[in-house]
């Protein structure tokens, strides 16, 4: 069961929108699912920006998951 | 002083010798923004005998800046950043010569103030500045190092360097983020707090890749991003690319852009009836008695003013604007940003003659210490 699992790593701001830094889901086909799946459950999402990269690879298209794959969300930060 | 043996520790290092040094002697960089990041940086560079350096901030030290910004102390509250980091520089190494730029980047400077470098290490805590930056960088073909933070974490990332992989396209940050995020959509410093040491280990680590991309030792930070986890103490590294479709950055694209954020205030300004004055001609003014000068900066902001004024801080101005006499209105405020947005608000309300100090108390204090 828990090799069929997809984590998700969250960065920055976006840690306060899901409130954890990680998730662990299952039977994610693709990043659009999953993005359409986050999106689903923290609306919030949808309002900040960020980009995606699977296994520490930004992706600019929707990416195949694997089971253990890992997905990053990084959003910009600003302070300094 | 023998800078033979002042670089001595550094020059035995393998790989580090005579013509390193050399290298960095003769380097030329440009540190925007003087907080967090930027003071470790400068301090690195200065020590490392990076021969020339740009210091650009419009700010003054506050109170505020002094758990994170190492290079201020108590008793430069109130005084511009460029002045005393100069200062404590020059203490540091008098070897090498530092510019300093006491104003903010913007759209007319950007061009100017960059092409005399050959690299910019970003300490700037905004967005509108970052992409100002980059888009710069990309029209003058100059390396610039991206560094910022948010509570426990900092990103790194070299951006635009060219002598890697000659034939490929090079990658900017608009490929990872096309567009400047909206005011209020991440927060600052200021709204979501900082530990000191975030900015000091990724202001630290800016400066050494500015001096691998110098010297040419090492593996440049670019094409990857550096996420740092103060709390979990760990780190998180992610390749980037190319992304199809972004935009391309020439000097149409960086007018139209920059002219649209950067200049939006001004833009509303020029339709209504507020005209900027500069100094000489504020100081004659407000020696008239039919001249309200009203300062809309907040309560707690430097330097304080010795000549006759009201203020009125912006986060309360909406509900005053009745208030205000039947008289010819002069607005100051830090920047001669406000001050138009300001009188914005009053011109909506009130049909009175409005001026706004253009460039600020920065400019004054400037022209009138000079």
């Amino acid at each position: 069961m828990m090799n069929n699992t997809v984590q998700i790593l969250f960065f920055g701001s976006l840690t306060d929108i899901i409130g954890e830094a990680k998730l662990c889901l299952n039977g994610i086909a693709d990043t659009n699912a999953l993005q359409q799946l986050l999106l689903e459950q923290y609306p919030m999402l949808a309002s900040t920006k960020y980009f995606m990269a699977v296994n520490q690879k930004m992706i600019s298209e929707n990416t195949p998951l694997k089971p253990s794959d890992t997905v990053a969300l990084m959003p910009p930060f600003s302070g300094g | 002083m023998n800078n033979k043996e002042r670089y001595s520790r550094q020059m035995i290092l393998p790989g580090f010798g005579l013509a390193t040094q050399e290298k960095l002697r003769a380097a030329k960089v440009l540190l925007i923004g003087l907080g967090g990041l930027g003071c470790p940086a400068l301090q690195y560079l200065a020590g490392a005998g990076v021969g020339c350096i740009g210091i650009m901030d419009a700010d003054k030290v506050s109170v505020s800046n002094l758990h994170r910004q190492l290079l201020y102390g108590e008793n430069d509250i109130g005084m511009l950043k460029t002045t005393v980091a100069a200062r404590r520089i020059l203490e540091q190494n008098a070897t090498i010569s530092i510019e300093v730029y006491p104003y903010e980047l913007n759209k007319q400077n950007a061009v100017q103030i960059i092409k005399d470098y050959d690299l910019v290490i970003d300490g700037t805590d905004n967005f509108s500045a970052k992409y100002l930056i980059n888009d710069a960088c990309v029209l003058l073909n100059k390396p610039w190092i991206y560094g910022a933070v948010s509570r426990y974490e900092g990103q790194l990332c070299v951006f635009n360097l060219g002598n890697l992989h000659p034939t490929q396209p090079l990658i900017n940050y608009r490929d990872i983020f096309p567009q400047k995020p909206h005011s209020g959509e991440i927060s600052s410093c200021e709204t979501a707090g900082v530990l000191g040491v975030i900015p000091g280990i990724i202001g630290t680590m800016q400066a050494a890749e500015a001096i691998k991309i110098i010297t040419g030792i090492g593996k440049p930070l670019y094409g990857r991003m550096f996420n740092y986890n103060l709390l979990e103490g760990n780190s998180y590294e992610i390749e980037m690319v190319k992304k199809n479709g972004t935009p391309t950055i020439d000097q149409d694209f960086f007018n139209t852009i920059h002219g649209e954020f950067d200049a939006g205030i001004y833009c509303n300004a020029m339709d209504t009836d507020i005209e900027e004055i500069d100094t000489a001609t504020f100081i004659q003014l407000r020696a008239n008695p039919n001249i309200f000068v009203l300062d809309v900066r907040e309560r707690h902001e430097y330097p304080v003013i010795d000549f006759s004024h009201a203020q009125i801080p912006m986060s309360e101005l909406e509900n005053a604007i009745f208030e205000l006499p039947e008289k010819e209105i002069c607005i100051i405020c830090h920047q001669g940003i406000r001050s138009l947005h300001a009188g914005e608000l009053i011109c909506a309300k009130r049909n009175l003659k409005v001026y706004s100090l253009k460039g600020g108390l920065t400019a004054y204090f400037n022209k009138v210490k000079a």
